[in-house]
């Protein structure tokens, strides 16, 4: 049997770039919902220029999070790649599922409050950890 | 799919993590694999094989062949 080392490039280190990278764009995208969020109130007193700014600005770091992110799931290999998929499948799922039926126990007057997106997104969160933590013990 | 990647990695003296940088993948992929509880794609197949110098069926065996 002849054992062929293939040129198995650097992975571990292009991994650990890819989530270096989608770490600093997540902190980017925080600090500037963050800035679009507080600075009206707190620093420019509600001026328009400032605040569509702060708005653009959130958006486009927002859009390089999304890129940083993709560009983290092509660098992960296939089984990793399939964990996350199923993850995301799930988490959109049960997003969509749970966050119209909540959306609707206000319309329909089942509850009294007013459902939030903050609801939808801790909720994604938690179901996409979920996913993930799944998807790792079934392949382990 | 049954596979003797387990066997073939022995046979080499090598560890999980050695045989998974060979293959560009991590090592729990390749613990996966050779558990039979991920099923490797057909590019994955043949750097493996090319890597044992062997041919694909010769690695992988499929357990509802008769």
């Amino acid at each position: 049997m002849n054992v062929k080392k293939t040129d198995s490039g650097d992975w571990e280190s292009s991994q650990k770039h890819n989530k270096s990278r989608l770490g600093y764009w997540t902190f980017a995208w925080v600090v500037s919902m963050a800035i679009a969020a507080f600075g009206p109130k707190l620093i420019w007193d509600f001026a328009i220029l400032p605040t569509v700014v702060g708005v653009l600005l959130n958006l486009a770091v927002g859009f390089g999070m999304i890129m940083a992110n993709k560009r983290h799931l092509q660098g992960l290999d296939e089984m990793h790649q399939r964990i996350f998929l199923e993850a995301g499948a799930l988490t959109l799922g049960v997003g969509l599922v749970c966050g119209l039926s909540f959306e609707l126990l206000e319309d329909i007057r089942l509850i009294t409050f007013e459902p939030q997106i903050s609801h939808l997104v801790v909720l994604m969160c938690i179901t996409f950890l979920g996913g993930m933590i799944a998807g790792k013990r079934k392949y382990q | 799919m049954k596979n003797r990647l387990k066997v073939l990695r022995a046979e080499q003296d090598w560890t999980q993590a050695q045989l998974a940088k060979e293959l560009n993948v991590s090592r729990q992929t390749v613990n996966a694999i050779e558990k039979g509880k991920f099923d490797p794609s057909l590019p994955l197949a043949f750097r493996a094989a090319r890597l044992f110098g062997l041919a694909i069926e010769d690695i992988f065996q499929d357990e509802d062949a008769f």
